[in-house]
């Protein structure tokens, strides 16, 4: 994969699809999407620039190891349920707040969280497989 | 249709039975994608089928305009997917490992936890 | 008694198991002198008993409960008669100088707070057995007593004729446990009656209720199991490997003695059937014969012990069946003499072995002058073992004769019990003689007297066992009759007399008892070669054949894992698929459950038939492939297939993940055949093929039928349409699917979501466990996050 088209638009595509995946990830709760398909995307944008690039690049992009993502995320997910609590309410119950945003009504709620801890755990777990497996041997 | 889809499903489990009824790691592993890919079209069905509407509420009524198709096996067919595919890889790498360490594809040669010799069990109390 | 100091019996019944938990602790802070203190508490607890003693001997039944698992049915209750007090107070009494003796024995021993523990907790449950009132809170001391009695065994457990001895103890008594609760449930079930005191009321109906006879047999193999009859007595033997204040404790005074407890008790509702009163005395007589000439052939002073034990066990039993009052008298007294003197001389025995260092009784002799006062205790238990005036023991003997005498004059239990008193008599004659008269001989340890927390607890009971002869108005009005007649089942009027009044049938039985016996101990040496002999001609015992039957069982366990797990994985395969194809359509056949086939020819387009065929040919080129090239792009032809089913079926994000994840699979599963030389298609013979093919056709016609038959049956809409309806009214979401991940059903997604992690997790573990054949190469240290180098460093 070492042809200097795909080299040079790997970046670009990367970024598209990673933008494209928080798109996804967002639009989820009305729309076809959601954490899981957001993270999937996301985790190919991060193999389409490892596959041209090589490991080591993908590693520096996102600066922390990606199983860290995906602990990020489970952590997330856990803590938006117990965000419930504080409302008096049982673990996991979805909470709503609309805050306004630029003249329009923006809808945060825990459940967003979850679908947030969602996709960094998909991300990061299928990162870590596609690195892991993309590195040359290690031992 | 639902009888379409019920042979198709039996072809999948076949053809995947099949395959992890070999010796060869590799044979195996893609037995288990068919496989796990005939039970999700399994539970897909036995939701019954709905074509081409998505389990989607119209941006302005409260619930459903029509019948839509049936969003529970979705639902769960969707994380199946995800932890299938995470169950794959690992035994991938597994597979890769114990060539890498065994030597061997062949599952029948993996005798380091069951030795073909069998020793007999401990007699003393 | 007030009604309110038997409800609090309930509660205090436990308390030995509080001073278990307080044993270790206690023991760690003050050592050996912990026995003195814990010894309160059986101590109180039998002055506790003491005060009920008024109120029984009168006649009332004492009884409290509290509801314990009231879904059941199952109380913990209590229950106190002549019968279960006189246990309570051997249990407690012995109890309390067993602990205090515990403290001298096993002085400076690594675990001997561990030890109190035990036998504290082993107190608790034998104490609750005697007083239970509930069936099945009876079977759960029941089995306690014989957990805690394998703990007790198995104490020393380095040894293994330890382990093996607590192993034993535990099978034999353990299952003669499960025995007795199949037998209580039976009795449950035929009788309605949950309680002791409901089956004692119901006496005639349990007797002529159909179920009579399996009720007896469960029973009854739960009391032998425990009271060690021929021919399950070899357990108790065994236990002797226990330390000595156990043999002393369990295996004289009470847990051997909780199956005769059971029979005593049962003998109103079970007894006085030509069953009972046929298999008790032929189990017991042999028990009894058996158990002495065991005792006359063994040298060892605790197996001496244990075989008058076995022996002693069966004469009770044999009694019990008689069942004539008489007989039942004999039976009490025997019981209440016997604990008194056997628990005693145990405790000599360990004494003994403690200060000398041997128990081999044909090296010991002479120590009447080193241990002056074991010996004076030693001696009036031996006297009452034999059966003479004025112990006990005696008294004892004369009730039994009556009662075998009188139940049926010149008969075979008559003789038996002669034969047995005798051997018992010449026992007791030889276990006081040779080690305290005679020549003093060299033993490992120099003898001396043992210090007071080793003779207290011999020396009370041998007093006792006097006391209660010599007070012999009081003992039979206090304990024999209320005891007498709870387990004759009605009121028994007694009048016993120490010294005989006229030459009667037991007077001439035990005058030719003592001459026999005297007899006997004349040529003991030959007595004991002539029984060894006959054992060892015998050859085989119930010892030797628990090793073949527990050897057996591992045999048959080894080799049918051998079948199980042939260690193969394509057999573990096959079993599993053969397993889920029977399961699927065996049950269709049987019942005649085939899907009905109402197959119309569905109206689709054109695009969804080409859609099923290349995902079906795609299968078929995955099977024959004959390069990994063309493995890899076919599997994912047949995953797209799957999602673009999915979108044809209205759903878009089913479809989209599983276009992804396919994308992804074939991307890893790339990398990683690339990596390898492998072939990806194998080589099956032709009749593997079949076989195999066979399988998964089975399995994959029982789906499609499964599946047929599924769609076939109306559908429940109820939850799908909660979901549609709920989605945006309650959880604000158009998407139904994505608010049922993340909202309705997020527990299980959290779930789903930890699983996905732990695979990365367990992936990224398998990549850097380092491979057995290669090292880690630090020329390389770029490629890995520093860590492997970290570990590499350590290791060098």
């Amino acid at each position: 994969m070492n042809t200097i088209i795909f080299r040079t638009i790997a970046p670009f595509l990367a970024a598209l699809a990673g933008l494209f995946s928080v798109f996804v990830l967002l639009r989820g709760h009305n729309e076809p999407g959601g954490g899981f398909i957001g993270g999937l995307i996301a985790a190919s944008a991060l193999a389409i620039y490892g596959i041209a690039w090589g490991v080591a690049p993908v590693r520096r992009a996102i600066v922390v190891h990606p199983i860290t993502l995906a602990g990020f995320g489970v952590f997330l997910a856990s803590v938006s349920g117990f965000l419930s609590f504080f409302a008096g309410s049982a673990f996991l119950r979805g909470l709503w707040i609309s805050v306004p945003f630029f003249g329009t009504e923006l809808d945060l709620s825990s459940v967003l969280l979850f679908d947030i801890g969602v996709y960094f755990t998909v991300v990061g777990t299928i990162s870590t497989i596609g690195l892991t497996l993309e590195e040359p041997e290690v031992d | 249709m639902e009888t379409v889809f019920a042979v198709l499903v039996g072809i999948f489990f076949a053809s995947g039975i099949y395959l992890m009824l070999s010796r060869r790691t590799v044979r195996i592993l893609l037995g288990i994608v068919i496989l796990s890919n005939g039970v999700n079209l399994l539970i897909f069905t036995a939701g019954r089928l709905t074509v081409a509407v998505p389990p989607v509420i119209p941006q302005h009524l409260p619930t459903p305009e029509n019948i839509v198709a049936n969003p529970l096996p979705q639902a769960l067919i969707l994380t199946a997917i995800v932890i299938s595919f995470s169950l794959f890889a690992f035994l991938l790498v597994l597979s890769y490992r114990a060539f890498q360490d065994l030597g061997t594809d062949d599952v029948d040669e993996m005798r380091d936890a069951e030795p073909a010799e069998r020793r007999l069990p401990p007699m003393e109390y | 008694m007030p009604p309110s100091a038997i409800d609090g019996t309930l509660l205090f019944a436990l308390a030995p198991f509080v001073a278990a938990a307080l044993g270790p602790w206690l023991t760690g802070l003050i050592g050996s002198r912990a026995g003195w203190i814990l010894a309160i508490v059986p101590a109180l607890l039998f002055a506790h008993f003491t005060t009920m003693i008024p109120a029984v001997a009168h006649g009332d039944v004492l009884a409290a409960s509290v509801p314990w698992v009231s879904a059941f049915g199952v109380d913990y209750s209590i229950r106190v008669d002549g019968l279960s007090l006189v246990f309570a107070l051997l249990i407690t009494g012995i109890g309390a100088l067993i602990v205090i003796y515990a403290g001298g024995y096993l002085k400076g021993h690594a675990h001997q707070g561990r030890f109190f523990s035990f036998i504290l907790m082993f107190m608790g449950a034998m104490l609750g057995l005697v007083l239970a009132d509930d069936l099945i809170s009876l079977f759960i001391f029941w089995e306690l007593t014989s957990i805690t009695s394998f703990l007790l065994i198995g104490f020393d457990h380095t040894r293994a004729a330890a382990r093996r001895a607590a192993l034993q103890a535990l099978v034999i008594t353990g299952g003669g446990g499960l025995a007795l609760l199949a037998g209580f449930l039976v009795l449950m079930s035929a009788t309605g009656a949950s309680s002791m005191s409901e089956v004692l009321a119901l006496g005639d109906a349990v007797r002529d209720s159909g179920l009579y006879v399996p009720i007896l047999i469960l029973v009854l193999a739960g009391a032998f199991s425990k009271s060690a009859q021929v021919p399950l007595h070899s357990w108790l033997p065994n236990a002797m490997e226990a330390p000595t204040p156990v043999s002393a404790y369990l295996h004289s005074a009470t847990m051997v003695k909780a199956g005769v407890y059971l029979l005593m008790r049962m003998n109103p509702a079970l007894g006085d059937t030509a069953l009972w009163t046929t298999i008790l005395p032929i189990f017991g007589g042999a028990t009894f014969l058996v158990g002495m000439i065991l005792a006359v052939k063994n040298t060892d002073l605790k197996q001496i012990l244990a075989y008058t034990t076995v022996a002693s066990l069966g004469l009770l039993v044999m009694l019990t069946g008689i069942g004539t009052k008489l007989a039942i008298e004999g039976a009490v007294l025997y019981l209440i003499a016997h604990a008194l003197f056997k628990g005693g001389l145990f405790m000599v025995a360990g004494t003994i072995d403690h200060e000398t260092g041997t128990r081999e009784i044909t090296g010991l002799g002479g120590l009447r002058r080193a241990m002056p006062v074991t010996f004076a205790a030693a001696a009036l238990a031996c006297l009452s073992m034999a059966g003479l005036p004025p112990m006990i023991g005696f008294v004892a003997k004369e009730v039994l004769y009556d009662g075998v005498w009188q139940a049926g004059g010149l008969s075979i239990a008559l003789l038996v019990g002669l034969v047995g008193n005798t051997l018992m008599f010449a026992v007791a004659a030889i276990l006081i003689i040779k080690p305290f008269f005679g020549r003093k001989t060299e033993t490992p340890k120099h003898a001396h007297e043992g210090p007071p927390s080793l003779w207290l607890g011999p020396l009370t009971l041998s007093v006792l066992a006097l006391a209660s002869a010599l007070l012999l108005h009081d003992t039979t009005h206090y304990f024999v009759v209320p005891m007498a007649s709870a387990v004759y089942g009605a009121p028994l009027s007694i009048d016993l007399h120490l010294i005989p009044t006229k030459i009667s049938a037991p007077v001439v039985l035990t005058v030719i008892t003592i001459a026999s016996g005297i007899g006997l101990v004349m040529v003991f040496s030959a007595l004991r070669a002539a029984f060894a002999g006959l054992v060892n001609g015998i050859g085989w015992g119930p010892d030797r054949g628990f090793d073949q039957v527990l050897r057996s069982l591992v045999f048959l366990a080894s080799g049918l894992s051998d079948i199980l797990q042939p260690g193969r994985m394509k057999g573990y395969v096959m079993i599993t698929f053969v397993v889920t194809a029977a399961t699927l359509l065996i049950p269709m056949w049987v019942f005649g459950e085939w899907p009905r086939f109402t197959f119309t020819w569905p109206d689709a387009p054109f695009y969804f038939w080409v859609v099923f065929a290349i995902a079906a040919v795609s299968l078929w080129a995955v099977l024959v492939s004959a390069t990994r090239l063309i493995a890899i792009v076919t599997l994912g032809i047949q995953g797209t297939m799957v999602a673009i089913i999915f979108m044809l079926y209205g759903a878009p994000d089913l479809s989209f993940t599983q276009f992804m994840v396919e994308v992804l699979s074939v991307i890893i599963l790339a990398l990683v055949m690339t990596r390898l030389n492998l072939s990806p298609s194998d080589h099956r013979s032709w009749g593997t093929r079949l076989r195999d093919g066979t399988v998964a056709i089975a399995c994959g016609a029982g789906f499609a039928l499964l599946l047929i038959a599924v769609v076939e049956q109306p559908f429940d809409p109820r939850l799908s349409d909660f979901f549609a309806e709920y989605s945006r009214v309650i959880a604000h979401g158009r998407n139904i699917v994505n608010v049922i991940i993340v909202d309705f059903r997020a527990l299980d997604t959290l779930g789903e979501i930890s699983v996905v992690m732990t695979a990365g997790l367990a992936i990224l573990a398998l990549i850097r466990l380092r491979s057995r054949h290669r090292r880690f190469d630090p020329t390389r240290p770029d490629l890995d996050d520093g860590e492997s180098l970290k570990e590499a460093a350590r290791d060098a």
